[in-house]
């Protein structure tokens, strides 16, 4: 007779969040601040289709880091659920807390209850049109939940960009100054991102009703330089 | 509400009609003709393609039978950054048809990363309006007159719908609504192929003075309440909505050009 093999819950927790953790550190960090006139969002992403950084709805953006078509399709069914909200409610009824949320109870739910977890690292930021109450949600892929109101890393060597990034970042920082302390960050001392290697987007207060905006090409390269 | 997961082929895509659907949210089933008296009609809307691109206006006159409901309601809205739809019709059905329009632009752009073709837009309304066959078919006709620039072109187009859905791309001008008739005799009359936008608006003013001048289901101008055609311009920076006090300033000019009908 087989003897059914035990595994205690602590090592199947252990490691599934190692083949998680693994899994999102193979890919290139993310990262999102608030500054004087909004929220940057940017990550490290040599791809000019594969994107890591989206809208969301009018004020919410998305960033993902870890594997693609996992991330990519929660940023789907948020774009959809936020669609939905604004629908059968209103415009101003569609908040990020609660889309955040959302986000949690699914990875949760498969850290725990399905074959594998998902191999992703979300960000979901939103700007406040009035300002002073921007907020960034960080989700783990385990369905942890955090909200700050300065900068979040997220992906591979999430720890040593943050460390980089604490030192340079402060409330209230020009656009400017913005990208060229997180795109420093990002790259580290020794080596220099281009505008090709990055994907960057804010969430500019500046009165429009969808506040999301691509930076690239030429209009980055002089924010960088 | 939970978070909206698929199976892939359950997927409803870019869609957001799609997507409604899956929910369970989808258009209700229409039984039975409604009385045309008990439903609010819109109607005088107009499009003129200029060499900046595209005028579109509508009067703000609603009528439910021979009743006025409404006074100032708006049929003339944008679809997104760089087209507009104005509507004319039942006036429930085709404000949902607007909202529903809008949103399917966004959420397409939203869920693909990058916005539809001009052409695209035309044709994703062509089957908003076929859908909405069966609920015309019972009095709640919707037709709705699309305009835009396209990038691709580096010009503007507008397009006209009938209710089958079936979309038609018109050079010059199209309108729509009871008043429709004596406005496009108006604008066929002033239209030169060389007509710049500015003109353009002072021909709607007039377009729209003069359907309602025929047309009791068209409103006028109205001074003494302060509300004026809605009038945008469509061009290579986007849709942009005049302000009232701009339109104000064309009628008057009308007016005085018309001078004394009393003999007329």
């Amino acid at each position: 007779m087989n003897m059914p093999l035990y595994v205690s819950p602590e090592q199947v927790m252990k490691d599934r969040a190692d083949y998680a953790r693994k899994g999102i550190a193979r890919g290139r960090a993310a990262t999102a601040a608030t500054y004087a006139d909004g929220v940057l969002l940017c990550a490290e992403n040599p791809s000019n289709t594969l994107r890591k950084v989206s809208e969301i709805y009018d004020s919410i953006g998305f960033v993902g880091v870890g594997k693609y078509n996992e991330f990519d399709q929660l940023r789907i069914a948020g774009v959809r659920h936020a669609d939905l909200k604004g629908y059968s409610f209103s415009r101003e009824d569609v908040d990020a807390r609660w889309l955040a949320n959302q986000y949690a109870q699914i990875l949760g739910q498969y850290f725990t209850h399905e074959m594998k977890p998902l191999e992703v690292e979300l960000l979901v930021a939103e700007m406040s049109p009035e300002g002073g109450d921007d907020r960034l949600f960080h989700l783990l892929y385990d369905g942890t939940v955090m909200d700050t109101t300065s900068y979040v890393v997220i992906g591979g060597e999430a720890e040593a960009i943050g460390v980089r990034l604490d030192e340079n970042w402060s409330a209230g920082l020009q656009l400017r100054e913005a990208i060229q302390v997180a795109v420093g960050a990002l790259a580290g001392p020794d080596r220099e991102l281009a505008p090709d290697d990055l994907e960057v987007a804010v969430l500019a207060r500046d009165g429009e009703r969808r506040a999301f905006r691509r930076i690239e090409g030429d209009d980055l390269g002089g924010l960088l330089g | 509400m939970t978070l909206p997961l698929f199976t892939p082929d359950q997927d409803p895509g870019p869609s957001f009609l799609g997507l409604l659907e899956r929910m369970g949210m989808g258009p209700p089933d229409i039984t039975g003709p409604l009385e045309a008296g008990s439903v609010t009609h819109g109607t005088t809307v107009i499009a003129i393609r200029t060499t900046d691109g595209v005028v579109m206006a509508g009067d703000r006159r609603a009528t439910s039978g021979h009743l006025i409901s409404h006074r100032s309601i708006e049929k003339v809205f944008p679809a997104d950054r760089h087209s507009g739809i104005a509507i004319a019709g039942a006036a429930g059905p085709a404000m949902e048809m607007v909202r529903l329009f809008q949103l399917q632009l966004e959420h397409y752009e939203k869920v693909e990363g990058s916005p539809l073709s001009l052409e695209g837009k035309a044709n994703q309304l062509s089957q908003m309006v076929r859908g909405n066959l069966a609920a015309a078919m019972q009095g709640l006709v919707v037709i709705p007159l699309f305009a835009g620039w396209d990038e691709r072109l580096g010009s503007g187009r507008l397009f006209q719908f009938d209710i089958t859905g079936g979309r038609f791309e018109e050079r010059d001008y199209a309108a729509a609504g009871s008043g429709s008739l004596h406005a496009s005799t108006v604008i066929k009359l002033r239209h030169t192929p060389d007509l710049d936008a500015s003109t353009a608006v002072d021909v709607v003013v007039e377009a729209l003075f003069e359907a309602a001048d025929e047309d009791s289901a068209t409103g006028g101008p109205d001074p003494i309440r302060g509300i004026f055609p809605v009038i945008a311009t469509i061009g290579p920076d986007g849709f942009e909505r005049m302000a009232d006090e701009d339109v104000a300033a064309r009628t008057t000019v009308l007016l005085e050009r018309l001078g004394d009908r009393s003999d007329r």
